[in-house]
């Protein structure tokens, strides 16, 4: 067996100060997935984008089939199958004229056309849908349309450039399921993810961070790398935000996050189970200490230099957020119907001081729709939401007041510089002159702003829009604090800090509802509600739904396998009814 | 091979075709727009300054005076209000309500039964709107001037030895309508051509099309001609529809062929295309094509061509600039073709300044988008 893509020593630069990929060697082997593995802007999409042809390296050399992208692009390009990030699929044409499309262009057989279309149509599960224009799919069917039509003409190696992005975990897997089958045809695929849990799926990973390659093996091969190093911290007495915060403090804790009412942690080489045991012990209750199978995450974090520690300075520049005896955020009953479609039924659920709870669910389940009812974004067609006590209804600008909100994508003004920003959400909550200096000198300090302040905000690198971005939803000192998706793309670095910052609000008091799909986000929670086509389809603590959908052959399921189980659960009572 | 890349090229208008006809906002540039335009032009603006309000004031109490008074009463240029005083009126020009006063000095029956040649009146303008004002003094001279050779020949008197009589040609009523209906067929193609052609490339970048159609076999030449020929096709079709109602609904006369007429348009739609894809090319954006296509091709197609303002008496600089807008060739074209008939000797050179500035155009296109994207 050749190697399909063989990558020597590439570099490519955008401008003067933008190095996109530094001096990668990496190599393509038929039958294999290879996973391109990294945080946004790491730069796996340049390097894609390489491979094809469309762009040329600065220094090194690509070669695909043998051939030099330099000189035969034309020839590479006939035989490479190319998913791009944004499906490049035409949203006014059917599925069926899409497929035709890229038929005639890849000069596909008249002859064979019936039976490779149906091949793939029943291959993707959208042969009921050949008729409806590609615009009206759903996100999962979109990528599985993007994917049928980089393969109809059976392509030697397939480029999908983050195709898990935006797809609910059940379609991840189909999709999944597909590319696995296609590796058993020796076709040589390349799987671009910032998902590093899809990571321990591939045969190959590299692993890209900040234009430079950190990995390029076996996942298992980096996985190693921490084995015998990771535990499991379960029994926890007493509040375990604030023993995370207390472990991750101490010298041989490299990496710790929250796991359902657990505490993984990652410890220093060289550390075993029994001192850190010791020193918890010494240090707070006493707690079960387990081993625990390694993950790829825990060796790139391990590898980045281990975690950001757990001491949040941000949380302790806030003030405590007084006990009223009643929750925080409550939704009773609500309901919102766009026409005859009902976008969410009969939500209710509140969250008590000091919890996060949060809404689970695949793309357009209704959970953005019932986060927008409770912030008071979008009216409830009926039924009532309240935050800190006020009626979203009545009291919009009440309650609107006391809540700290955080969008998807990050929802700063670009042109201005940190400082304009700050100053910008201060005037927005209304805070007075004196309390605006004084939140933003403590803002400038919990995160280091100091000297970017006068940097224009588009340029930050994407870590510390992150930052800006909490920092402009807390600076008013809410009550309630609502994330939308908060850490979608963002390294793993980055994703801890963010949690240590929200954990350390929380053991000051503030409520906190978040949506995610991403099952590491979700393992934070102290519940989580399950929606499912604008319906509640469960509830509880993490562990709790973990424990639902265990069976004899999975003991112990991860939050998706559970999430998956309940959803395939609710479309067999829906197909039963 | 030869083949394949015909079916590929079949592939690619197909797609086009399909996209223009189910997306509403090419339907809407193309059908919707011209006939809005078609009927502002047609109905709505009008150059002719037909039934101007004006006051006359009355102040002569005498037959002459009552006689010119009722000669600007019948003109069918004014719409003409009666007062005793000239400042009775006054209040009411200056609201806008009229747009001159004509007044008739209380001396004027004395004067004119005198001397009829040197008897005056005076002629007072709402200079706010300068073509308007312009209107209201020519108008109005010329209804004075025929009034007084009509009453020097009915009091027997001598007859003007000279008489000036104007004669227009090609449009003997001079209704603006006549020049407007044909320029704003121009505006219709620039806005396909250039709008419109600028608007579905830069869409393709920024849906990501663009990347996955690079990603094929398909060649880059093959990809912008899959682009124009549709709009090309649109173009044509969206002037016919324009050149129809012109002639059946505001009953413009079509004195050249309908050859003539595609030939043409085909040589404006070169330049018009081509700068579309330049600025796509050049954008990859929607919101700045359209900002760039407007100013760079309606706005000189509109006021620089001719259409509106006379290139003549433009500065300068201004009629230099002209030179380079596609429009100004168009414009003299068609209404030639509509309104005189098939002068070849005026229409090839046109033709052959559109086809130059189509070339330049084309060739920094086609050196714009190349198959890649660093």
């Amino acid at each position: 067996m050749t190697t399909l893509v063989q990558i020597a020593d590439v570099s490519k630069s955008f401008g003067a100060d933008v190095h996109a990929l530094c001096d990668i060697t990496a190599a393509v082997e038929p039958g294999t997935i290879t996973g391109l593995v990294g945080p946004d802007g790491a730069g796996k999409t340049t390097l894609m984008r390489l491979m094809t042809g469309l762009m040329m390296p600065d220094n090194g050399t690509i070669s695909v089939f043998g051939l030099d992208t330099k000189h035969d692009a034309e020839r590479i390009q006939a035989s490479v199958g190319y998913m791009p990030q944004r499906f490049g699929l035409y949203e006014d044409l059917k599925v069926r004229e899409n497929l035709e499309l890229y038929a005639d262009l890849r000069g596909l057989p008249a002859g064979e056309r019936a039976a490779v279309f149906a091949r793939l149509l029943n291959f993707t599960g959208l042969a009921l849908f050949t008729e409806r224009l590609a615009g009206r799919l759903s996100g999962g069917m979109k990528q599985k349309l993007g994917l049928a039509c980089a393969m109809v003409q059976t392509p030697k190696l397939l480029l999908l450039d983050e195709p898990s992005v935006g797809v609910d975990p059940i379609s991840r897997r189909e999709l999944w399921r597909m590319i696995e089958e296609l590796a058993g045809q020796d076709i040589g695929v390349l799987w671009s993810t910032s998902y590093l849990d899809e990571a321990e799926k591939c045969d190959r990973v590299i692993l890209l961070n900040e234009g430079t390659m950190v990995f390029c093996g076996k996942p298992a091969e980096m996985t190693e790398r921490v084995a015998g190093r990771v535990v499991r911290l379960t029994n926890i007495q007493g509040r375990r935000r604030k023993l995370l915060a207390t472990t991750l403090g101490l010298a041989g804790v490299v990496d710790g996050v929250i796991q359902g009412s657990s505490i993984r942690l990652v410890l220093k080489a060289g550390m075993d189970t029994e001192d850190i045991k010791r020193v918890l012990s010494e240090k707070s209750d006493i707690v079960d200490i387990e081993p625990a199978a390694p993950r790829f995450e825990d060796a790139f974090v391990d590898h980045l230099g281990g975690g950001p520690g757990g001491y949040s300075k941000l949380a302790e520049a806030m003030a405590i957020v007084a006990d009223r005896g009643q929750p925080v955020i409550e939704a009773r009953g609500l309901c919102k119907k766009f026409g005859d479609f009902v976008a969410a039924q009969d939500m209710t659920f509140s969250i008590p001081r000091g919890e996060i709870f949060g809404l689970l669910g695949p793309n357009g389940a209704g959970k953005s729709t019932t986060f927008k009812m409770l912030c008071g974004l979008l009216p409830p067609t009926s039924g009532e939401g309240r935050v800190a006590g006020f009626d979203l209804g009545r009291a919009r600008a009440d309650a609107r007041g006391r809540l700290g909100y955080m969008a998807q994508k990050f929802s700063l003004y670009g042109d201005l510089s940190v400082l304009q920003n700050l100053e910008f959400f201060a005037g927005v909550y209304g805070l007075g002159r004196a309390e605006r200096k004084r939140q933003i000198d403590a803002m400038t300090d919990a995160f280091d702003f100091k000297s970017h302040l006068k940097a224009s905000t588009r340029e930050l690198p994407l870590g510390f829009k992150q930052r800006l971005a909490l920092a402009c939803a807390v600076m008013h000192g809410p009550e309630a604090l609502f994330l939308d998706e908060p850490t979608s793309g963002v390294d793993p670095i980055t994703r801890r800090e963010f949690w240590t910052h929200i954990n350390g609000l929380v053991e000051r008091g503030v409520s906190v509802l978040v949506t995610t799909h991403f099952m590491e986000e979700a393992e934070y929670c102290d519940r989580i509600a399950l929606i499912y086509q604008g319906r509640r389809i469960a509830n509880g603590s993490p562990d709790e739904l973990k424990a639902q959908a265990a069976t004899p052959s999975l003991p112990d399921p991860t939050l998706e396998d559970a999430f998956i189980a309940m959803v395939e659960a609710s479309d067999a009572d829906a197909a039963a009814a | 091979m030869a083949n394949l890349a015909v079916r590929r090229f079949a592939a690619l208008l197909r797609k086009e075709s399909l996209q223009i006809v189910r997306d509403p906002s090419s339907i809407l540039i193309a059908v919707v727009l011209p006939l809005i335009l078609l009927f502002l032009f047609g109905y709505g603006i009008s150059l002719d300054a037909t039934r101007v309000k004006i006051g006359i004031a009355i102040e002569s109490n005498s037959a002459p005076a009552n006689a010119l008074a009722s000669a600007f009463r019948i003109s069918p240029y004014f719409d003409a209000v009666g007062a005793r005083d000239r400042r009775e009126l006054e209040s009411e020009m200056v609201a806008g309500r009229l747009k001159g006063i004509v007044v008739i000095p209380a001396e004027f029956g004395e004067n004119f039964a005198r001397s009829p040649e040197t008897a005056t009146i005076q002629i007072i303008a709402d200079g706010s709107n300068p073509n308007t004002a312009r209107f209201v003094t020519n108008y109005a001279r010329g209804v004075w001037g025929n009034w007084q050779r009509q009453m020097l020949a009915e009091t027997g008197g001598r007859e003007a030895l000279v008489r000036t009589e104007a004669r227009v040609w090609f449009n003997p009523e001079l209704k603006s309508r006549y020049f407007l209906v044909p320029g704003s067929i121009a505006i219709v193609m620039t806005l396909i051509g250039t709008l419109l052609t600028a608007l579905v490339v830069a869409r393709e970048w920024e849906r990501g099309t663009m990347e996955a159609m690079m990603a094929t076999p398909v060649g880059v030449l093959q990809l912008l001609a899959g682009k124009l020929i549709p709009y090309y096709v649109l173009a044509l079709a969206s002037m016919s529809v324009c050149t129809i109602i012109a002639t059946l609904l505001f009953d413009v006369p079509m004195r050249g062929s309908v050859f003539a007429l595609f030939v043409i348009a085909t040589a404006f739609l070169f330049p018009a295309l081509g700068q579309g894809l330049l600025i796509s090319a050049v954008t990859k954006n929607q919101f700045v094509a359209a900002q760039a296509a407007l100013l760079s091709g309606f706005l000189p197609a509109m006021l620089l061509s001719g259409f509106i303002f006379e290139i003549d008496s433009m500065p300068v600089v201004i009629q230099w600039i002209s030179y380079i807008v596609p429009a100004r060739y168009l414009i003299p074209c068609l209404q030639t073709v509509f309104l005189a008939g098939d002068i070849w000797s005026l229409f090839l050179p046109n033709i052959g300044q559109m086809l130059l500035i189509g070339s330049v155009l084309f060739v920094a296109a086609v050196r714009n988008t190349r198959k890649r994207l660093d």
